[in-house]
């Protein structure tokens, strides 16, 4: 490998300091190394991206012939009130679902960081469902909520005997308990190793002066996770738009669409009901809420960390 | 002052100044933590005790006794139907498309974000700028496209065209990981390197990638999950049964079967099964690796 001849670089090149920086001299083989990521990325992921805003003017019914229809498609989507109650129910489990894992991701994930050996026990166990496929989640949940032979009887509490998949407000109750379930453990995972990197010394300067521990909780341990909050977040935020099989197989986006959130519209527009046209328009509705949330997480968190890692480099 | 050991001893209550090591402090009162720690064991661990033990079930015991008691008469019946529902070629397909996928997202990504790293050219900058905006777009919203390019491949309903988008899908993400290892590498490296008449590519594979392994193991077992468990792309891009991959055989199986509770459990113990066993292997790596690739 080294026997080859170094890159045809200006032979002023090689006079200037070798300190330096990669130059434009080598620029040349570096950027043939970028080349397969970037075919395989414009083919299966800009392409298609603006493959999806040129379909939704389009009437298709995902066999036949691709007619162009202009704005029908359009028109159908954004005067049909499915969609804003899709863009509801999205909100409601991006919100909810937030504030449900972040709390307890950060008490879990300080608790973790302790360097003790059961606990490491524990992450270990916590992990699990972090490896269990959406589908296989859904389906174990939607067997053990049954009313008659799952939880309910199991732990001898009548409460939890209700038809928990059968009324909207405990659907969607169900829906952010399971992505909380599923996801908690990594974002644990990513506060742990965060509050192992907060220096001691702060924590040693603050228990000079005096502050208690939940005093240091808020004035140290939360500003020092700052970008590790906000990486999280828009991990969960981002992702909560994703959330199509998880719900696909727990609620099919019932009962009656009170659980039907944008993915799940746009499938079943697509894939159920064969109007591709109008899929396309809630798939590019998609996106933009997608670009528009990560606008403003950047907006709020000022860039995460890797992000201003990768600038300031 | 960090390995000090006495924090099990450091219980009075007015804190030390001599010592007050972070660990005697985030160690012994966090009370709130501990109980929000135990009690998430006990949300997670319920729920995979009760698969495990209802999938030895029969149905008739299913119906009769509580449903968190372990089996009166332990069954491997469930297991039967499930093996016997051809579950052996999901898996293979499964193996097939993970393995397919993985290898060369993780290898084009890790080739890419050396690129990206060490190249100036406004190009290099642009294809990074291409690939961050990746990560702020859900891709599952592209499907419709993806749909239409795999019929016009000709790649419809194969194992093929699960892969090809699941690379795709995998890059942005990789990507941003490795860059960030790539450009913590000394830079007086790169240069001896360049002095011994390295090409870009010798250093590529005898410098960057020794150097970046914890990075690559996080991005491989990251991506490998997603892909294992990737419900979305089979779904839409494959029809017959003999394409299947697991998470889409769990959902048919499923649907055949809903009123055998216990075999459908069995179902997803055995889809769970390949991961949890390479979990016992390899968990420090898989646990560290990720943290390490993403708490950066």
């Amino acid at each position: 490998m080294t026997t080859l001849a170094p890159p045809t670089a200006p032979v002023g090149q090689h006079t200037t300091t070798t300190t330096t920086t990669a130059s434009g001299g080598r620029s040349g083989p570096v950027v043939w190394m970028a080349l397969p990521a970037l075919v395989m990325f414009v083919g299966f992921g800009v392409i298609p991206l603006v493959g999806v805003l040129a379909l939704s003017f389009t009437t298709w019914d995902g066999i036949g012939a691709i007619v162009p229809s202009g704005l029908t498609s359009w028109r159908a989507v954004l005067s049909d009130p499915g969609l804003p109650h899709a863009l509801w129910v999205t909100f409601l489990v991006m919100i909810l679902s937030w504030a449900v894992q972040t709390p307890l991701s950060i008490l879990i994930g300080v608790f973790l960081a302790a360097h003790k050996r059961y606990r490491g026990f524990l992450a270990v166990l916590y992990f699990i469902p972090l490896l269990l496929s959406s589908a296989a989640i859904s389906i174990t949940f939607k067997a053990l909520l049954d009313p008659n032979f799952g939880l309910a009887t199991g732990l001898g509490i009548p409460f939890l005997a209700q038809d928990w998949l059968g009324q909207a407000n405990l659907a969607l109750g169900v829906v952010i308990f399971v992505v909380s379930w599923q996801y908690i453990p990594f974002h644990s995972l990513i506060y742990q190793g965060a509050v192992r990197q907060i220096p001691t010394s702060m924590n040693e300067a603050a228990t000079i002066d005096g502050a208690g521990r939940v005093r240091m909780f808020f004035s140290i341990t939360i500003p020092q996770l700052k970008y590790t909050i906000i990486t999280s977040s828009t991990l969960m935020v981002v992702g909560s738009l994703t959330f199509f099989d998880l719900i696909f197989v727990l609620t099919a986006g019932g009962p009656g669409d009170a659980t039907r959130v944008l993915a799940l519209e746009m499938y079943q527009t697509g894939f159920q009901a064969n109007l591709m046209g109008p899929a396309s328009a809630i798939a590019v509705i998609l996106v933009l809420v997608g670009l528009a949330l990560a606008l403003i997480l950047r907006r709020v968190g000022g860039g995460s960390a890797s992000e201003s890692q990768m600038e300031g480099a | 002052m960090v390995t000090t050991l006495t924090a099990d001893t450091g219980r009075s209550t007015k804190p030390d100044v001599v010592r007050p090591s972070r660990h005697w402090h985030l160690r012994e009162r966090n009370w709130l933590g501990g109980a929000a720690g135990w009690f998430w064991l006990f949300v997670v661990m319920l729920p995979i005790y009760w698969i495990v033990i209802t999938s030895f079930k029969s149905q008739a015991n299913y119906f009769s006794i509580n449903p968190l008691a372990p089996p009166t008469d332990p069954t491997l019946e469930n297991y039967r139907l499930v093996i016997q529902s051809d579950f052996a070629r999901y898996f293979i397909n499964s193996v097939i498309v993970t393995l397919g996928a993985v290898v060369p997202a993780v290898l084009i990504s890790f080739m890419a974000a050396f690129a990206v790293v060490r190249g100036t050219s406004r190009l290099l900058r642009g294809v990074n700028g291409l690939f961050l905006m990746g990560l702020a777009i859900p891709l599952q919203a592209t499907i419709i496209p993806v749909y239409l390019i795999i019929i016009r491949l000709k790649m419809y309903d194969s194992l093929m065209a699960i892969i090809l988008p699941s690379i795709a899908f995998a890059i942005p993400l990789s990507v941003l990981v490795l860059s960030n290892f790539v450009r913590d590498v000394p830079n007086e490296l790169f240069e001896s390197m360049r002095m011994d008449g390295a090409t870009e590519w010798g250093t590529l594979w005898h410098l960057a990638f020794p150097l970046v392994r914890p990075a690559l193991v996080t991005v491989t077992i990251y991506n490998g999950l997603a892909i294992w468990n990737g419900f979305l792309l089979p779904l839409v891009l494959t029809q017959s049964p003999s394409k299947r991959t697991l998470p889409l055989a769990l959902w048919t199986f499923q649907g055949q079967y809903s009123v055998n509770v216990p075999a459908v459990l069995a179902s997803v113990v055995l889809t769970t099964l390949p991961i949890l066993i390479l979990y016992a292997i390899g968990r420090r790596q898989l646990l560290s690796g990720l943290t390490a690739g993403f708490s950066k």
